[in-house]
């Protein structure tokens, strides 16, 4: 377990050595404060859904972008510059390589998010705030960002282009939030299909303030799955 | 014990192929505890590729690759605890400090808390690193990037270092640097090193390895490799008396049927009214004397002889490139 978090730190330092930690942080809690904003003032009630529930024009939109921005580099970078050579060739299991690399690039998404209690605070101030949907919430927007991180890693791990890494994390991640509208189009027995693929309708059912099993056993799969492929990508690596 | 457990590093025919490209064809060597052995070969030949197979960080295709007789395939963690790698042209984070990037390796290495600065010091010392410390890699030149890349392979004080092209890049000054720091090094550690600078292996290494096409082509001590395998070159220089070709004729048949002279053939004379020989020697036979003793009975005038004995350059040249003629036809 040591070995992660080492791995881990030298990431984060990294993230904060470049500003890139400090771009993410402040870009989001910007767009998000005011995508956040402009609906609540819009429905007039002290409530903090429009921060987590899915929509094209949302955080969790957003984070779709920022989540494989964040990513990219993480092993994309190494195969690049040939220090996947170094660390490959050092006593560190390849799961213990991914599982520094995710808890580096989640803490600084999972920062990001929480970052934006500010505004659950202000709202809570100004009118009677449900903490309890508000705590679903998050657990829900930190589910999903989880989701996003092991998208992006395993993308990562499939090639050393930063760039090809960045775009197809983006285009699987979108793909997975936005076939949610598409249930209204398809058939009505493959609806439930498509709603249970879908990363933003368990992120929906969590900002209602709904904790259902099935949608952290929806995420946790997506977790897990995706970082089991990408250590296996790792481990049979021809360079 | 087995009988790889006796020898630091043990590569049983190893190969790779990557798709129908064969990198490396079937390899075997071994490397006694202690020894310093040069890896060389041409561009392309397989040393690289070698080298990450018995690091574990490439699977081979064929054979085992075993370190300390640790079978690398079997127990990759175990075996990689045992060396310190210097992967080819030095990989290494740009964006850390070199005393930061020193104490992640020692980390990852586990390498134990109490008097890890103190003894990441004094590697830095041992690597000419003290001055840099606080620098950025990204920023530093060739020479220290390589010093870095060598003292991140010493931070668990391993019994083996394995360096891939340790000097490649570097300018003559820092060439010696390095290579007078490998010799340092060579006195307490085995160390297996790659390079196509033929002066470097001579002035370091115990013994050599030579591969080509992916093929082990030569195996021996840097002495056995200059004059045993092929046979030292005798020039000399007669005087030309009376007619030149007709003297160089007698001369040639005379020295031809000496004991020990492989060939004769005309060389590079004195200038004129002399004529040049280059003879042949086999292998273990000095013929001087026979050739001085056929001048003298024969009254030919000996003005010059000298032994020159087969460059490392040489047989580099005739074992690398015989064996691709040898694949070709």
């Amino acid at each position: 377990m040591h070995k992660v978090a080492v791995i881990a730190r030298r990431e984060l330092a990294s993230y904060f050595n470049a500003p890139v930690a400090y771009i993410v942080i402040v870009t989001f809690l910007l767009v998000a404060g005011w995508m956040f904003f402009s609906s609540l003032f819009l429905m007039g009630r002290a409530d903090l859904r429009p921060l987590f529930a899915p929509s094209p024009f949302s955080p969790s939109m957003l984070l779709v972008i920022i989540a494989p921005a964040v990513t990219m580099r993480l092993i994309a970078e190494e195969r690049k510059s040939g220090t996947i050579e170094l660390i490959s060739t050092m006593p560190v299991k390849k799961w213990e390589i991914i599982a520094g690399k995710f808890t580096a690039a989640y803490a600084l998404l999972a920062v990001s998010i929480l970052s934006t209690l500010v505004y659950a605070f202000s709202v809570s101030a100004i009118g009677d705030l449900d903490w309890g949907s508000v705590i679903a919430g998050y657990f829900g927007m930190l589910l999903f960002a989880g989701a996003l991180t092991s998208i992006g890693l395993l993308c990562s791990t499939l090639t050393q282009n930063q760039i090809v890494a960045f775009i197809v994390a983006f285009i699987v991640s979108a793909a997975l939030y936005f076939v949610y509208w598409l249930q209204f189009f398809v058939p009505a027995s493959l609806a439930p299909l498509v709603e249970f693929v879908s990363v933003s309708s368990h992120l929906e059912s969590m900002a209602r303030g709904v904790i259902d099993t099935r949608n952290i056993v929806y995420y946790f799969s997506l977790i897990g799955g995706a970082l089991f492929i990408a250590t296996r990508v790792l481990s049979r690596q021809r360079s | 014990m087995s009988d790889a457990s006796q020898a630091m590093v043990e590569a049983r025919g190893l190969g790779k192929d990557y798709g129908s490209t064969r990198a490396v064809d079937t390899v075997s060597f071994k490397v006694a505890r202690g020894e310093v052995v040069g890896f060389l070969g041409p561009n392309g030949a397989g040393k690289s590729t070698t080298m990450k197979m018995l690091t574990g960080y490439l699977k081979p295709s064929r054979g085992n690759a075993f370190i300390g007789g640790i079978d690398v395939g079997d127990d990759p963690l175990s075996a990689q605890t045992k060396l310190g790698y210097l992967p080819e042209s030095a990989p290494l984070y740009d964006d850390m400090m070199v005393l930061d990037f020193l104490e992640f390796a020692a980390n990852l290495r586990g390498v134990a808390k109490a008097g890890r600065r103190e003894k990441l010091k004094s590697i830095c010392e041992r690597c000419g690193l003290m001055n840099v410390l606080g620098k950025d890699i990204g920023q530093l030149s060739k020479g220290y990037r390589q010093r870095v890349g060598l003292a991140q392979t010493l931070v668990h004080d391993p019994d083996l270092l394995i360096l891939d092209e340790p000097t490649s890049g570097l300018d003559p000054n820092q060439i010696v640097e390095i290579r007078q720091l490998i010799k340092d090094l060579g006195r307490d550690k085995t160390i297996l090193l790659s390079t196509h600078i033929l002066p470097e292996v001579q002035a370091t290494c115990d013994r050599i390895i030579i591969i080509s096409d992916g093929k082990l082509v030569a195996d021996d001590t840097p002495e056995a490799l200059t004059d045993g395998a092929a046979g030292a070159t005798i020039q000399i220089v007669v005087k030309a008396k009376g007619g030149a070709a007709l003297e160089a004729a007698r001369v040639q048949a005379l020295l031809s049927n000496i004991p020990g002279v492989r060939n004769v053939a005309g060389a590079e004379s004195d200038g004129p009214g002399t004529l040049g020989f280059a003879l042949r020697a086999a292998s273990d036979v000095d013929p001087r004397e026979g050739i001085f003793n056929t001048a003298v009975s024969n009254d030919m005038v000996l003005v010059g002889m000298q032994r020159r004995g087969v460059s490392l350059e040489d047989t580099f040249r005739r074992l690398t490139r015989g064996e691709k003629e040898g694949a070709r036809a």
